[in-house]
Parts: C-alpha cells; structure tokens; sequence
C-alpha cells in the first residue's frame, strides 16, 4: 500500500545520487576539457626568456653581450592620465603615436598589460621611471638586448630581431610565438638553436583581475630558464678591428684564416655598420636606412660576393699542372704564339718565375697542356674530356662549390665544366680556344673572397684545408662541430707546392707586390686584377706566413682599386704584420692605406635603365630576407651584387636556358 | 520514569554522526574557500566566514541540545503557533526588513542577520504535519483536504516571493514528496515530471516540431492501444492528453517570452546552453564548472584550490561551496558528499517510516524531502544540471541562518524519533 511508496522515494533519491555521480565523474575525469591545463583561468602559465648565448673572440675577449632593457607596458583600463602631453615628452613619442599605441593595446585587451614602447635602456629607464609615479595604468617588463663591445662584425655576426609572420608559419616545430626575437643572419641566424637556450615556465596564480598572487604549487611544476650556450671564435678582435680601419671608404672583402684549423681570424666586409644600431629600439628606422644604402652594407661580400679570380688563379693552374705532370718545376715558356696578352718582365724559365711575374702566356700554356692531355685527335672531344678532368682537381681546392662555413648564404661560385659550355655551343662545339680565358682566372669563373683565402690556406698547408669557420668552440665545453675537424685533401703533393711557394715569395719580394713587403716577416702572397665593365679593375691578393710555420692565409679583396699590388697587397701584408707581431712598422704605408678613399670609384649599379629596377628589387628582396638560398647562377641578379663583375662575355653568359623567359616576363 | 533513559540511547547515531561529518567538512571548506595565501588567515579568526562559521556551529549545538532537552510533544501541541510566529516575521520583514542582495528578507539583531524565510520550511513542515496527524484527512480521496495544505504552503510562500526571494520559495516544491507518501495519487507527480520534461524540451526545439511528435505519438497509441490491451476507452483520454501536451508546449513558450524577467529566462536558458552568455549569467556556470572539472579524481589538495580562491567563482562560501569541495578533493570529494546525502536522506526516510504516530512520520517525510530538494538544485547548480537558484547546500554553505534551520529542523525530529518506543500509535 502506502508504505511501499517509500521505496519509489529512496529510489528516487538514490536515482539523483547516481545521476549525480556519473555527472561529476564525466566533469572531473573524463572530459579533460576542464583540466587544469586546458581551461583554468587562475593559473598563469608564464614565460620565461632566458638570455641569449655570449660570443667570445680567440683570446676570450667579450665580442657580444646582453644589455638588460625595459619594456613598458600598459594596462588601459587602469590608466589614469592627467597630462598626456608631458607624459609624451618624458617617454619621447608624439601625441599620435601615444594615441595609436594606446588604441593597439585597447584592441588586444583593456585588463591585460600589453607591450607599449620596447627596449627602454637603463638610463631612459632611469629618466622614465621616477614620472611614472603619476601615470598608473603602467609597468615595466625586464628584457634583454644584444651589445656589441666593438663596433664591427656587423655581417658576420649577424642580427637578432622579432620573428616575421613568414618566419612564424613556416616553423617546424611550434617554438616561437609572436613577438619573440630570432637570429636573422650571420652567426646569431646558423647558431639560434645553441644561442637562444632554454624557455622557462612558471605557473602563477591570478585572481579574477588578473593580479599576480604567487607561484601555484609553490613552483613545483615550473621550469628554469637555461640561459643560451656562449660561443667561441677563432676572431681576433684587435685584428679585425685593424683590418676594419684599412678597409674604411672602401668597397671590398678581407679573410684571414688560421689555416692549421680553419677558424676565421678576420672578416671584414666593407662597407660596414656598427652591429649596435641594430639592436636598438629603433631597428626598424636603423634598418631600412641600411636597406636602402647603395652600397649595400647588409650584403655580406666575403661570402655572397662574386669575383672572377684574376691571376690569383694561376696558383692553382700551376699546382694542377705539376701534379698533372704536364709541366715540372723546371718548365719555361715565352710569350710567343700566345693569344693572352703579357707586361714587359723577365723570363720565366721555370714554374717559380712564372708565378712571381704572373706571366699570362706561361699560365696559357699550362692551361692548354692540362685541356690536351689526353691522346684523343678530335680537339673538340679533347677539349670536354680535359675540362672534366680539370674542373674535377681544380673543385677539390673547393672552387665552385660551397665551402660549408658557419654563414648563411654562402654563395657557391661558378667552375665552369663540360655541361655549362654545351649549354651555350653544343656539345663537341667548342674546345681549348674558347675557354682559354679560364687559364688566367678570368672567363667563366667566379669564387668569393672566402675561397681564395681558403685557397691561400692550401697552399700554407701544402695540400688540404680544414673548413672554414667562425665558431671554434660551443658551450662550456667549447666543442666544435665534426665538419670542422674533417680534414679535406686537394690531391696535389705536398713537394709540388714548393715550387708555387717559392714563386709566391718572389711575387712579395721582388714581383708584383714588393711594395708592400714586410721586413722580418716572410710572406708569401700572390696578386690578382680582376678584370670587370663596370670600372676600374677589383685589386686582388691572397698570402699566407710565415712561410715556413703559416700561421695566417689571407686574402683581400678591393673593388676598382686597380692592379692586386696597389690596394690589395699592401692591406693584406699590414694586417698579417700586425696579427704576427701585434704591431705595425710601415707607418706610412699604414697611413696611406687607411686614407685611401676608393668610394668615389666604386660603380654602382645603374638603376635607371629599363628592366634594372626588377633586378634592383630583387637584390634587395634577397637582403632583407636571408633566409633565401642563392641559386648559384651567375644569371641571377642577386648573385651579381654590387662590385661583382659583369660577367667577360655577356653574350656567352647569357644563357639560353634563362634569359629569354626572363625577358618574356 | 522510562522516558528518563537518557536521550543519548535512542538517538540515531547514525543521522548525528552524518550532520557531525557535513558540518565539519562544511566547515574547512569554508575555511578553503576564504583562505587567503598571502594572509595566513586563520580558521578561527572571528573576521572570516570560517570563524563566523564556526561560531554559528557552536551555537546550533546549544540549540539542539535545547531541542532534545524540550519535552517532544512540544513541537506537536505548538506547530501552528510556530506557524504563527514565522509567519508574522515574514510580515515584519517585508517592513523592517534590511535589504540584502536585492532581498528585503534580513531581519538585523545587533551585529548578525536572521532570515526568517530560512525558518518557514520548519514552520511550514511543522503545520503540515499537525494538519495531517488527523487520521480523518485523506489525500487520495478528498480534494478539500489538499485546501488547507495549500493555504499552509501558499500564504508564507506569497510573503517570501514579496521579499525577493524566489530560491527559498521554490523549496516549498519538495512538499510534493510527503504528500505522495501521504496518499497524493501518483499521477500528480508523474503530470509534474512531464511536465517539467516539456519545459526542457519546449526549450530546446521548436515548439512545432514538439506538436507534430506529440501528435504522432498520441496516433500511435490510439493505433496500437486497442491491439495491446483489448480495450477501446482511451481514444477520447489520449486526444485530450495530446492536446494538453500540445497546450503546455505553446504555454510555456508563452511563459517564457512574455511573463519571465530577462534574468529568470537567462538563468532557464544558461542551463542548456551555458556557452550562450559566457560573461554573463553563463560566467557562474562555466566558472563552477571549470572550478570542479579541474579538480580531477583526487583534487588539488586542501587549501590548494585556485579557480574558488581567486574570485572566479562567486559565493563561494555559500551557495558555490560544492565547488570548493570538488576542486580541492576531486571526484573523491564530490563522491563522498553525494553519498552522504543520499545516506542521511534515505536513513530519514526509513526513520520516517518506523514511526507510530502519523504527526512524526509525515515531519520525517518533510525533513528529508526538504534536505533532499536543496541538495538536488544546489549540487546541480554546480555541476549544470540545474538553474541557478541561491539556496544553501544544507550544513555545508556559510551562513547562521540556514545551519540553524536545518539543525532545528533535523534535531525536532530525532528528538521525536528518540521517543518514539514511548509513544503511542495514533494513525
């Protein structure tokens, strides 16, 4: 009756409880919506930047440091602002700016702080900091900045500044967010990884408001911040400092290796700019004042620029030929029948006379026996089988390709071989008299400043090199990359670089650079004019010394500076001196060289002629966006940079395959 | 004497020691939900809601032993002049009343507020019973003896509505369970359980779509009715219970379009749909809802709760306590509470039943269907099962009011329940 309604009571009751229970364990055990990762508004998760890696020089002078800055940030709806006017003088911005900041910050959110000005330095910090006592709605944000304690280095360095979208998208691995600083170029753009170190990440608590109100689960779940790995360079900062003030007002590229190692003591690229004005408040400003400089202070010559090698070349030519056998140490050859022409100078009857005098016949001829050396009668066929077999000993000196420096953008060159000639004639349609401009450097060949000084380091080392590099040591542990400690050969005897040396010696003695000869030093050195049509020829010369313990191979390059022995030498011998003995005796030689000012010779590319602005454009795509390869072409625009010489024939380098749709467009 | 064996005997333990452990986890949740991390505040600093808790627990205790020490029949002989009483504090603080939160329902004494309305549930179960201790009356016979039943429920339930104070007036709803036990037919409650299934529905869809299934279902059933049971009478019953259904639909469309405040439809609405008003009124849901969901199987651990402390949830002392419970204990938590309500409801239920006299059962029926009927909308509240409505979770919210109401309220009748070898039988 009546009293079994109680069980439809209790089980209505229990109904509910069990209801109940199934509702809360899908709350808190099954949807993980509502856990505390996912959707808790209380805990905070924080981020904490830890600073980025230092960069030291060789002898552990500081090169790149952080200088910590301040970011003001507002939170506009506690802003409370009597005087706009005076607070817009005090932090230095117009009353527009102030306006659209403020708006920025208003849009992104009125209770959350967001960024107002960035990277206030201490002293602004300082002046700001004691007026902002009247303005709430305001707080500082503790970051960091890069500090250069020399104004150098600027391209091989490189910059850090805030990621792109493009960067951003196109990351792998979600790591970076909006608004954090990434290495853009140089060594702070190939080391990111090791640079930027750990993310720290703290777990705050907040109330409602968004007010800080400690640390949740006293800090058990947080992550330290690792600082990033410091780096050590095989630069020498006095050195480089040295050789920045040689290269002043001029136009050109100085490398200088330890060629025991491959480290890089020395890289210039002038014109540069201080590091400094980069890692500023005012990078944008500072940055497309740099953009839009003609002489292109972005571009970094000595691994992006193109030369022709001039008679530098020639080393290598004489080294190939003796290991070829096509000549010995002894061999002699006159001007006559020759197509290449000379300059009045003694007779070269052997190999060291031919270097020292630089003698273009001598390197035809060893050119021409190198291409014949086969026993094939068809000079067509005789040509492409020997310029195979060269160009394969002639890349082993690491001509035409990327040497695999620690660099963005390395440019790789041209070495011509068979292929690129059949492209332009067709194959067995050309032979030795089309290409015999490849004998003294010029023609078809292009290499940077960073291979030819490679190229010295060979031949100090008498036979291999070590790639080169910026970076010696990474981490407390100062490791080095395996690719840098690899070994690489070039296939020539070590007893067939003493002939090549000892004309190398002569060329600092009494040949083409005696003029710059250092007294107690014994260089080797041999000069380069590269030829170009765009003015007066790029002054060239590589060395290395001593010669009996080299301990530095260099190489200089100076755009329309004329003959190798006129800029080019003198620069190098000036700063081997004074990495050898830390001084420098020819004052006067010194002082001339830093007064030389070449930049009104140099000749920029001319923009007014029609179809010129897309290339200029494109040059200047491929500044502000490292992060694009160079293709290697010598047709692209943007491997023919400022200073690069036109290539010798343009109607041969102009390829078939590329510039006709080029101009279709 | 034999009513002198001491009341500590015939007791139910059982129901002390549940209250004991509801107040007591009641308590440090309280102290939970106020603790401040930078303050060290203290459990018994009389300035917090734990201390003042605390307070109102030592005082509920020397009530109920007032309770148990004030002869049983008292409560019997003077229901109705405790009616009384309650009813004219509800007049009286509908004029003299402070106003609270919108609510003129605080009658100020010195530095502490009484809300009278907590205490007409008392009131109101105390005259319920006295009325139906008369064996004359019967429920599922007589339609007039449900008049003075509702005049008991209506009139403090008019009062109260004037008061503002719509959460307390919707408990009188749980009355429905004594009067079922006590003979109400039980289609009553079925029409109401429809009917409330309607309302969802009605909100949820389109109201045309709703007519059309009913009108489906209801040919369905005169189809097959005469198949299954033989029998041809229900074609006229169930064209006019379609119709009815019909009728309700488009009602409470009406209702909630026209007579509803904007509030109460929201609140109604957030229910289904929480993410309809997130800054809104959808803010209390969502944000209980994160409270208790981020607690996981085990909780944060006690005092460690982050969403209730930093003012994500609001009241969170009061009617939210049960967020405080499931962020910082967990599944566990939540479990252990709901088994203790469905163990101290059921156990009044059956202490209800063992009962000799009718006054002591249907105030045992009352009791618990009152406790049960704020643990349903509290504790669904919470967890998105139900509206919005602020009334307390019993022993468990801040608030001196309503632990000693309910304390009253629950003592009374383990007071009549520890006499009852000694009564006679009289219904």
């Amino acid at each position: 009756m009546l009293e079994s309604r109680r069980f439809v009571i209790i089980g209505f009751f229990a109904l509910v409880g069990i209801i109940y229970l199934l509702r809360l364990f899908y709350l808190q055990v099954l949807d993980e919506s509502y856990s505390i990762e996912s959707s808790s508004n209380s805990i905070k998760r924080v981020t904490e930047i830890p600073f980025r890696g230092q960069i030291y020089d060789r002898y552990g002078k500081l090169i790149v440091y952080n200088t910590p800055v301040y970011d003001l940030l507002v939170t506009p709806s506690k802003v409370r602002m009597d005087d706009t006017l005076r607070f817009c003088q005090v932090v230095g911005i117009q009353r527009r700016d102030f306006d659209s900041l403020m708006n920025a910050a208003s849009t992104y959110s009125r209770m959350k702080p967001s960024l107002f000005l960035r990277q206030l330095s201490k002293e602004d910090f300082a002046s700001i900091q004691d007026i902002m006592v009247d303005y709430s709605g305001f707080e500082f944000a503790k970051s960091s900045l890069r500090t250069y304690t020399a104004p150098t280095l600027a391209n091989t360095l490189g910059y850090v500044s805030e990621i792109t979208k493009g960067q951003l998208e196109k990351q792998e691995e979600p790591y970076y967010r909006q608004g954090d600083y990434i290495g853009q170029s140089g060594v702070e753009r190939i080391y990111e990884n090791e640079l930027r170190g750990k993310r720290g990440t703290k777990f705050v608590m907040q109330n409602v408001a968004g007010v800080y109100k400690g640390p949740w689960k006293n800090g058990e779940l947080d992550t330290m911040a690792v600082a990033g790995e410091n780096l050590y360079t095989g630069l020498d900062l006095e050195v480089q400092q040295y050789a920045d003030s040689l290269m002043l007002n001029k136009v050109g590229s100085v490398v200088a290796i330890e060629p025991k190692t491959g480290q890089i003591i020395s890289m210039v690229s002038a014109p540069t700019y201080d590091p400094n004005i980069l890692a500023s408040r005012y990078f944008s400003k500072n940055f497309a004042a740099l953009v839009r400089n003609p002489y292109k202070p972005l571009f970094n010559r000595p691994v992006m620029a193109s030369y022709r090698p001039g008679s530098t070349f020639k080393l290598i030519q004489a080294l190939i030929g003796l290991q070829e056998g096509v000549i010995t140490p002894g061999s002699g050859f006159t001007h006559a029948n020759c197509p290449v022409g000379c300059h009045n100078h003694p007779a070269t009857s052997t190999v060291a006379l031919g270097v020292t005098h630089s003698c273009n016949p001598y390197f035809y001829n060893v050119f021409r026996r190198l291409i014949y050396k086969n026993n094939i009668q068809n000079t067509f066929k005789a040509s492409a089988v020997g310029l195979d077999a060269w160009h394969d000993n002639i890349a082993k000196f690491g001509i035409g390709q990327r040497l695999g420096i620690d660099l963005p953008s390395e440019y790789k060159g041209n070495l011509p071989n068979k292929k690129y000639y059949d492209r332009f004639y067709g194959e067995y349609r050309w032979k030795f008299s089309n290409i015999y401009s490849l004998s003294i450097g010029e023609g078809e060949l292009l290499i940077t400043p960073l291979k030819m000084a490679n190229v010295a380091a060979i031949i100090a080392n008498r036979g291999y090199y070590y790639t080169p590099h910026v970076i010696h040591g990474i981490g407390d542990k100062k490791s080095v990359k395996p690719e840098f400690l690899e070994r690489h050969e070039t296939g020539v005897d070590a007893h067939n670089f003493e002939p090549v040396i000892e004309g190398m010696i002569g060329a600092v003695e009494a040949g083409t650079a005696r003029r710059s000869r250092v007294e107690g030093i014994s260089i080797a050195g041999k000069t380069g004019t590269s030829q170009n049509k765009r003015g007066d020829d790029h002054s060239i010369f590589i060395a290395f010394a001593p010669v009996e313990d080299p301990k530095i191979a260099i190489a200089v390059f100076v755009e329309n500076a004329g003959a190798g022995g006129q800029a080019a030498a003198p620069i190098a011998n000036l700063i081997i001196e004074k990495y050898l003995s830390r001084k420098v005796t020819n004052k006067a030689l010194e002082e001339r060289m830093m007064k030389l000012d070449l930049m009104s010779k140099v000749v920029l590319p001319t923009t007014k002629k029609p179809g010129e602005t897309e290339t200029k454009k494109a040059e200047e795509t491929k500044k502000t966006e490292p992060v694009k390869k160079p293709t290697g072409d010598p047709n692209d625009p943007a491997n023919r940079l400022p200073g690069a010489p036109h290539p010798a024939n343009p109607a041969a380098m102009r390829g078939p395959v590329t510039l006709p749709k080029q101009k279709a467009l | 004497m034999p009513e002198s064996k001491p009341i500590t005997k015939n007791v139910d333990w059982m129901v002390v020691l549940i209250y004991i452990a509801c107040l007591t986890i009641g308590w440090l949740n309280i102290y939970a939900a106020v603790y401040n991390p930078e303050a060290h505040t203290s459990m018994f600093d009389l300035s917090n809601n734990a201390g003042k808790q605390l307070m109102w627990i030592g005082t509920a205790a020397l009530l109920i032993i007032c309770i148990l020490v004030i002869d049983y029949k008292f409560y019997e002989t003077f229901s109705f002049v405790i009616y009384a009483v309650v009813i004219f504090l509800l007049v009286v603080v509908l004029f003299a009343g402070s106003n609270i939160n919108g609510s003129r329902s605080w009658i100020k004494l010195g530095g502490f507020s009484l809300q009278p309305a907590e205490f007409s549930k008392l009131a109101v179960s105390l005259a319920i019973s006295k009325y139906l201790s008369d064996p004359a009356i019967s429920l599922n016979r007589k339609l007039k003896d449900y008049y003075p039943i509702m005049g008991i429920i209506a009139l403090p339930a008019f009062l109260i509505l004037l008061s503002n104070e719509t959460g307390s007036m919707l408990v009188f709803a749980s009355f429905a369970i004594v009067l079922y036990r006590e003979g109400m037919p039980g289609f009553i409650p079925a029409i109401g359980m429809i009917g409330a299934a309607l309302l969802i529905i009605t909100l949820l869809f389109v109201k045309w779509y709703i007519a059309g299934a009913i009108i489906v279902i209801a040919g369905l059933v005169i189809w097959l009715m005469p198949v299954m049971t033989r029998r041809r009478g229900g074609l006229w019953a169930t064209i006019i219970v379609a119709f009815a259904m019909i009728g309700i639909v488009f009602g409470v469309d009406f209702f909630m379009n026209n007579v509803l405040q904007k509030h109460q439809r929201g609140r109604i609405m957030v229910l289904l749909d929480p993410d309809s008003d997130p800054r809104g009124i959808g803010w209390n849901v969502i944000q209980s809802k994160i409270a208790i969901g981020s607690g996981g199987i085990t909780g944060k651990g006690f005092l460690q709760g982050t969403q209730t402390k930093f003012d994500f949830v609001p009241e969170q002392s009061t009617d939210f306590i049960f967020c405080t419970v499931g962020e910082e204990h967990g599944f566990l938590g939540t479990a252990v509470v709901v088994f203790l309500f469905v163990t101290l409801i059921s156990r009044l239920v059956v202490l209800a039943e063992r009962q000799r006299s009718r006054f002591a059962r249907v105030y045992g029926y009352c009791v618990a269907g009152i406790i049960f009927f704020h643990f349903l909308v509290n504790v669904g509240m919470t967890i998105g099962l139900m509206p919005v409505i602020g009334i307390p979770l019993p022993f468990f919210s801040y608030g001196g009011s309503s632990l000693w109401s309910f304390s009253v309220l629950l003592f009374i009748f383990l007071k009549i329940d520890a006499q009852r070898p000694f009564t006679l039988s009289r219904g």
